[in-house]
């Protein structure tokens, strides 16, 4: 009877987004008579960063600063149509439809600005802090809040833009059954390393070692902020979580937090990520999405690594002490 | 059987009238608007309700309304001084310790409770802290390292 430690490897490609009937989302973005700038969205923030995403790719594109830019998400009924937040799909869907709001936008301030200042709009530029200016003689300007009260004012014009980004549905081949039913996919590999308790039958996760080529992090903080969680998610997935009882009886099935197991604070393991920037070329900025592949690596991982530990293989999620000491039984002839 | 409930909600006082059997949780969040203390699971197994009973951690949940009468209370809404955040709100937005943000309030009152007594604490005692409270997003560790750094700004602060 002893504590064995194993490794394992998982390695995945993730496809952002999904295509059953065409995948859209639509953004419109328009500046307020004091030159701020709103998007509007239905793509819901649920904590995984959406509206600062937003606010980063519409200032960048809009060139002011990100402080200048609101999110308003409020509302799906009234709001331009999203299909969701959900598979993957926030910051590429939806970030290209805000790049493309956020640059007919801009062209209306330019045409403004143009107008203030007397020159063609293709001679100007933004200085991403608040003015307009013409290229090379960033003294002729004018501010984007003037701008902003110009048009509304004195112009009459709605420095506004409509963003709309699709990809259309992919039909079926009849002969093959092959669709393509997203444009990029994202990737990670991903290393764990266990300690299996056999006569336990306990596993704890010592380490998640992890590459993830994403495209473009928009935000890395944020980035990293989900594949930590993610990591854990995945730990959970693993050992921990199932609506089943882990006994074959109804009653023993989980029904509140204090059966329905997740690892605590305690049960986490270092988490070490390194992340490879190849932007995609249909991608906002070239980002690609890490919402859900940030909590799926760890469970073959640990698959592997409670194979490499013990020599026994788990193939029904979560890997309990129960299945795993069933299976070393298995394994001696008992 | 209905009782009048007097305390003091984040160094305010306030009075309302409570149900017989009606917990402290729903007297905060629909009788006196306090809505930052969260309403999980309701049952006293997630943490979101924490709140400090006379500086004590409670689930608001599990806690009768009139239990708290004559006494504090205090909320997450409470821990910020005018528009200046507490230290702890300071470093969990630093950390990048929220994401959904239903935990937060629960999270951000076990570690105050934790930090008046302890101020110097030990990773363990952080976990420890926090224990009882369910986090679904961050995998804990950026909570973790957020009260801790809290724990050192409070130091740098009493100098």
């Amino acid at each position: 009877m002893a504590k064995h430690r194993g490794r394992g490897v998982a390695s995945v490609n993730y496809p952002i987004g999904m295509n059953l009937g065409g995948d859209p989302s639509q953004a419109l973005v328009h500046a307020t008579p004091t030159g701020k700038f709103v998007v509007a969205l239905s793509s819901i923030d649920l904590g995984q960063g959406m509206k600062s995403v937003t606010r980063q790719l519409a200032a960048e594109t809009l060139g002011v600063p990100v402080e200048d830019v609101f999110v308003d998400t409020a509302d799906s009924d009234t709001g331009p149509h999203c299909m969701g937040s959900f598979a993957s799909r926030g910051t590429h869907r939806a970030g290209n439809a805000v790049i493309a709001a956020a640059k007919e936008a801009k062209q209306v301030l330019l045409e403004v600005a143009a107008e203030e200042l007397e020159v063609d709009p293709k001679d100007l530029e933004l200085d991403g802090r608040g003015k307009v200016q013409v290229k090379g003689a960033p003294s002729r300007a004018i501010s984007v809040r003037d701008v902003a009260q110009r048009a509304h004012f004195k112009r009459g014009k709605s420095i506004s833009g409509r963003g709309m980004f699709l990809v259309p549905p992919s039909d079926v081949d009849p002969e093959t059954g092959e669709m393509n039913p997203v444009t990029t996919y994202a990737h990670a590999c991903m290393v764990a390393e266990v300690e299996v308790d056999d006569e336990t039958g306990e596993v704890t996760v010592l380490s998640l070692k992890a590459a993830y080529e994403i495209g473009r992090a928009l935000n890395v903080k944020l980035v990293e902020q989900q594949l930590v969680g993610g990591a854990w998610m995945g730990i959970s997935h693993a050992l921990y979580e199932t609506p089943e009882p882990y006994y074959p009886d109804r009653a023993h099935g989980p029904i509140d937090f204090n059966e329905y197991l997740m690892p605590g604070p305690a049960d986490m393991c270092p988490v070490q990520i390194d992340l490879l920037e190849r932007p995609a070329l249909d991608g906002p900025y070239g980002a690609k999405g890490i919402g859900e592949m940030c909590a799926t690596p760890p469970i073959p991982a640990i698959a592997n690594a409670i194979f490499d530990a013990v020599g026994v293989r788990i193939t029904e999620m979560p890997f309990t002490p129960e299945k795993i000491l069933k299976a070393l039984d298995a394994k001696r002839g008992r | 059987m209905t009782k009048a409930v007097r305390l003091e909600l984040n160094g305010s006082p306030v009075a309302a009238v409570a149900e017989g059997g009606e917990n402290l949780l729903a007297l905060l969040r629909e009788r006196l608007g306090d809505t930052s203390p969260k309403a999980g699971c309701l049952q006293g197994t997630c943490g979101a309700c924490t709140v400090l009973l006379d500086g004590e951690p409670v689930l608001a949940c599990l806690t009768l309304a009139e239990l708290a009468d004559g006494r504090r209370v205090t909320t997450v809404r409470g821990l910020q001084d005018g528009p200046r955040l507490h230290p702890l709100q300071e470093a969990f937005m630093d950390g990048f310790a929220a994401q959904c943000g239903f935990c937060t309030p629960g999270m951000l009152i076990a570690a105050k409770a934790l930090l008046d007594r302890e101020p110097n604490p030990t990773r363990e005692q952080v976990i420890e802290a926090i224990a009882g409270n369910v986090c679904r997003c961050t995998g804990y560790t950026p909570i973790v390292e957020a009260i801790l750094d809290a724990a050192r700004r409070l130091a740098g602060r009493r100098g």
